[in-house]
């Protein structure tokens, strides 16, 4: 593979310090890279630039060179290259640096820029902070207290717009809050494509609005309301449910697809109340889709398996474990692992199937991919079954050859790693052929039928990690406990298989993780607790023959045929 | 010193008695005769005239012409547009519309030279809302234009081909701001674009380079290409070359346009003179010299400086009657020629309903993109509205300049200097009326029209 060229690099210096730089680098960015806050509204890294918040003005200014001999004209003072200040602020969004740029953020011009926009953007806010789902995560709180004067000089009536319009079925939108920065009509239209919102009227009477006849219901809209940087756009399912300052962040990522966007889980005490993006500039941007924003309901369904079962009846852990490995003795057992569980447990569920001579059996789940961050395969971990070697090929929706398998009689038992098996193709008759070991978080058929029920864990309740379709390797750790009557999968499949070949096995992720990184070269010297919260590539070249069902999302293109490949 | 004698060159037939705004009347006067030897020429040729002319803009900024056609990119491979700014919306000026009204054949003709001198092969006529009438009237010479083979394909039989459509704007003043227009030509809100990088010259209409040029300054360009570029130039005075038209309104005795050699008259000569003084019984207050957003001028105040005279600096001691009427005269003493509307107020006038006037129509124009403009222009209407209905405070005078100086410069187009320039010019020539207007209030009689 040929390097990457180094991208150009500019240097600027930013009140008085200097940095490089690559080309093409806003003065908002390269300041941050200095640890300089330059307060902005509008900008958004992920969107165009329309600069017209104006929080961000900055002092700018050029290397003085005669205009005649292009000689730098040099300050004898300082006996540096004097320096032709602009005598107007700029915006730090729209200015791209330039070699010799110098930026004063602190100046006094910029202060009294940045106080004015401040007073401007309050005056017909209506200041309701104590009841706005926004405090606490508001840019108009933080930079008015960064930024702001401290006190109103403004007397009149504030402006009256709608206070609660609904723009979709999942975004609340009060026009009194918002500063028109037009960060969502932006998104809307540049990164989900559906071009619905804009701005009526003129002035500081426009006011945010809906196409006449649609709505915002892209299955992106929530994005809207986290990159809103006021309590404009809420949402509707977290809107007036809990202060954000008592919330405890998670890193997690949604398993809804094999795109595999990093998420935040915010819970309090035991409790999920959202979950938003994480920035993955390799993954899923800023962004994430909102049908992954509901998963956390799952935690507190009411069909969640919540007792230990064997025959019908509940029982505890052991005892369901040994009956589990009494019917392992008969032999003839196959396994349905998931797509849908972590890289960790697949590799313990691989380890049963060893110690079993099992068959090993994954239910594909394939939909349409939205080009954006929905992928074609609903599964979010897929590959991580091929890294860790419980599937060697692609697996299929139904699971015709287990069914066959059952018709001619040599199936005794199945362990089913969170699968319902009727849905994945396997009739009420089959069924009652066999024994069921079922392990699963949420009641359905399967578990029904199964002789042996183990309850397990979501994914907010425990840690793991999921091979994405780029193969990316990235963790999601326990937002919450577990639920009650519910173990680890870790734990119960460690059990079972410590069960089935008679030595103890842990079910402790550091040591699992022990095992995984023996067993996946790639990996290294990774372990858990210094795998990067961005993810780690892995070598896919060994499946590069397989017919991935992805087509082209963002920031992943579908490999390649071969024979293009070698041209 | 009496004023000098009018000189039209681009009014020369308006309100000409038997003068008729179709192409008959108008090659009856030799019209469309530049055109077809224009386009016999090389479209350098034309360019260099206009760059020689030293003509500026008669939009309001006074943008020299050659120079913003030299800016255009023509390697770009797209093709280059040109587009009449027909959005006269400036409060006080009524020159574009007259042109439009009756004499639309000589900015069609103007435009189809420039046309041809810059390579232009579509153009269009932005044309005010507000202005259905010249929009129709524009449309039929248009019409009369393309039977006649002067606008269209094959112009004057040469292989040159131009069209011009005329589109009727969205009824904004913010829609006459070049990027704003252009923005509103394309079919979208009329907000003006970041500069850089979208500089018409450049990233203009369709992302192509872009000429965007005012009516009269077109007009003007028919004449520089008739006479030549050194012959315009002889007009007015150096670097504020050809005439300039000033629309008069407000308090004085003959109202209307005039137009004369730049530079050559004061406005003393053309407010007590040519248009016949203040109305009986009154004195001049205050003039506005270019357009409401321009600064106000206090008659009675005095400009002291240097200013060049040929190659010399020369002192001089102006009164607001002695300054010359040309851009950078204007300049100097802190205001602008700006669009040519001159508003004339007399002592009858309290600058405090004035500005709230003022301050009524700008609020109402911002285009709402960039917080300081938005807010600022409805904060100070808010204000000046609340003191003409009775709740003034003595403090709101420095309310009024703290809001104001937070506005120009931080914006992205000239609005925010257009709406806070009254305001802060109104602040310091007349913040006594200001703060006694608490006082002022209380004796008053009601007006006989409402306030704002």
């Amino acid at each position: 593979m040929i390097a990457s060229p180094k991208p150009d690099l500019v240097t600027v210096n930013i009140d008085g310090k200097e940095i490089a730089v690559p080309k093409g680098t806003n003065v908002i960015e390269a300041a941050r890279l200095l640890n300089v806050d330059v307060p902005h509204y509008c900008y958004h890294p992920k969107l165009s630039v329309v600069g017209n918040c104006r929080m961000c003005l900055i002092e700018m200014g050029m290397p003085a060179v005669d205009p005649a001999t292009k000689a730098p004209i040099m300050d004898p003072a300082t006996g540096k290259q004097k320096i032709n200040w602009i005598p107007r602020p700029q915006i730090g969004c729209g200015t791209n640096v330039s070699p010799g740029l110098h930026v004063k953020t602190l100046s006094p011009m910029v202060k009294d820029a940045r106080e004015g926009v401040m007073e401007f953007l309050l005056i017909n806010h209506p200041l309701d902070c104590p009841i706005c789902d926004q405090a606490g995560e508001c840019k108009l709180q933080e930079q008015s207290t960064g930024y702001g004067r401290g006190y109103s000089r403004f007397i009149e009536q504030k402006n009256v717009k709608p206070k609660r319009t609904q723009l979709g079925p999942r975004v609340t939108l009060d026009d009194e809050r918002c500063i028109l920065c037009s960060r969502c009509i932006r998104f809307s239209k540049e990164v989900a494509k559906d071009d619905v919102l804009g701005f009526i009227d003129r002035g500081s009477y426009s006011t945010l609005t809906c196409y006449p006849g649609k709505e915002l219901k892209n299955n992106y809209s929530l994005n809207t309301v986290d990159i809103c940087p006021v309590g404009a756009l809420t949402s509707t399912d977290f809107r007036f449910k809990m202060r954000v300052w008592f919330l405890k962040q998670t890193n997690s990522i949604d398993t809804e697809t094999s795109t595999g966007a990093n998420t935040v889980v915010w819970s309090r005490e035991g409790v999920i109340y959202r979950i938003t993006p994480r920035r993955n500039d390799e993954v899923n941007d800023t962004w994430m889709a909102d049908s992954g924003r509901v998963l956390y309901k799952q935690v507190q369904a009411a069909d969640r398996v919540s007792a230990v079962k064997v025959g019908g009846a509940d029982s505890a852990l052991d005892i369901a474990v040994n009956a589990a490995a009494e019917l392992f003795k008969a032999g003839s057992v196959a396994i349905v692992g998931s797509g849908r569980s972590s890289v960790e447990e697949q590799l313990l569920t691989k380890q049963l199937a060893t110690a079993l001579k099992a068959s090993t059996h994954l239910v594909s789940r394939v939909g349409e991919g939205d080009k954006l961050l929905v992928s074609a395969d609903r599964n979010p971990n897929v590959r991580g079954a091929l890294v860790t070697g419980l599937i060697a090929a692609l697996p299929s929706a139904k699971l015709t050859d287990l069914a066959a398998a059952i018709d001619a009689g040599k199936i005794k038992t199945i362990v089913s790693v969170g699968e319902d098996l009727t849905a994945a193709g396997l009739t009420a008759a089959q069924l009652a052929k066999v024994a069921i070991v079922y392990l699963g978080t949420h009641a359905n058929a399967t578990s029904a039928a199964a002789k042996v029920v183990l309850p397990t864990l979501t994914v907010f309740e425990k840690s793991g990690t999921f091979v994405n379709q780029q193969f990316r390797i990235q963790k999601f750790l326990k937002a919450i406990p577990g639920a009650a009557g519910a173990t680890d999968d870790l734990v119960v499949l460690a059990k079972l298989v410590s069960a089935a070949t008679g030595t103890l096995v842990s079910g402790d992720l550091s040591t699992v993780w022990k095992v995984l990184s023996a067993a996946v070269p790639a990996l290294g010297p990774v372990t858990f607790a210094n795998l990067p919260e961005t993810g780690l590539l892995l070598d896919s070249t060994p499946f590069a023959a397989l017919p991935f069902v992805e087509g082209e999302t963002l920031h992943y293109k579908p490999a390649a045929p071969a024979a293009a490949a070698t041209a | 010193m009496p004023a000098p004698e009018q000189r039209r060159i681009i009014f020369q037939h308006i309100d000409e008695p038997g003068y008729s705004n179709d192409i008959g009347c108008y090659v009856r006067n030799g019209g469309y005769e530049v055109l077809k030897k224009a386009v016999t020429r090389k479209p350098e040729e034309l360019i260099d005239e206009v760059k020689k002319s030293g003509l500026r803009g008669r939009g309001g900024a006074g943008f020299p012409c050659g120079v913003k056609w030299g800016l255009v990119d023509r390697k770009s491979g797209k093709p280059i547009y040109l587009i009449v700014n027909a959005d006269e919306s400036e409060p006080g000026t009524f020159k574009d519309r007259y042109i439009i009204h009756q004499d639309p054949h000589q900015l069609i003709e103007g435009t189809m030279i420039s046309c041809f001198a810059n390579n232009v092969k579509q153009a269009y006529i932005y044309i005010r809302g507000e202005m259905p009438h010249g929009a129709r009237i524009l449309e039929q010479a248009l019409a009369e234009a393309r039977a006649a083979g002067f606008v269209g394909k094959n112009i004057c039989g040469s292989t040159y081909s131009c069209d011009i459509f005329v589109h009727r704007g969205a009824g904004a003043y913010i829609c006459g701001e070049e990027t704003g227009l252009i923005e509103s030509l394309e079919g979208k809100r009329a907000n003006p674009r970041i500069k850089p990088p979208y500089f018409p010259a450049v990233l203009g209409l369709y992302q192509c380079p872009t000429i965007v040029n005012n009516v009269e300054t077109l007009c003007h360009v028919k004449f520089i290409a008739e006479h030549g570029g050194a012959e315009y130039a002889k007009i007015g005075t150096p670097n504020n070359t050809g005439t300039r038209i000033f629309c008069v309104s407000g308090h004085v005795q003959r109202p209307g346009y005039y137009e004369f050699p730049a530079g050559t008259i004061t406005l003393g000569q053309l407010l007590n003179e040519v248009c016949g003084g203040p109305l009986p019984g009154r004195k001049f207050k205050a003039v506005i010299p270019g357009g409401s957003s321009a600064k106000i001028l206090r008659f009675g105040e005095r400009f002291k400086g240097k200013r060049k005279v040929g190659a010399d600096m020369v002192d001089y001691d102006w009164g607001v009657e002695d300054v010359p009427m040309d851009f950078d005269s204007l300049g100097m003493i802190g205001t602008m020629g700006g669009s040519g509307g001159v508003i004339v107020m007399d002592d009858s006038v309290n600058m405090v309903e004035a500005l709230a006037n003022i301050n009524a129509f700008y609020s109402h124009e911002s285009c709402g993109q960039c917080t300081p403009c938005r807010e600022g222009s409805l904060w100070m209407k808010k204000i000046t509205t609340r003191m003409v209905h009775g709740n003034a405070r003595a403090e709101d005078a420095a309310l009024l300049k703290g809001v104001a100086d937070q506005i120009p410069g931080r914006t992205i187009c000239a609005f925010g200097e257009a709406c806070s320039w009254p305001t802060q010019s109104f602040l310091a020539k007349f913040g006594d009326e200001f703060k006694a207007y608490p006082e002022t209030k209380k004796t008053k009689a009601a007006g006989t029209t409402a306030l704002v």
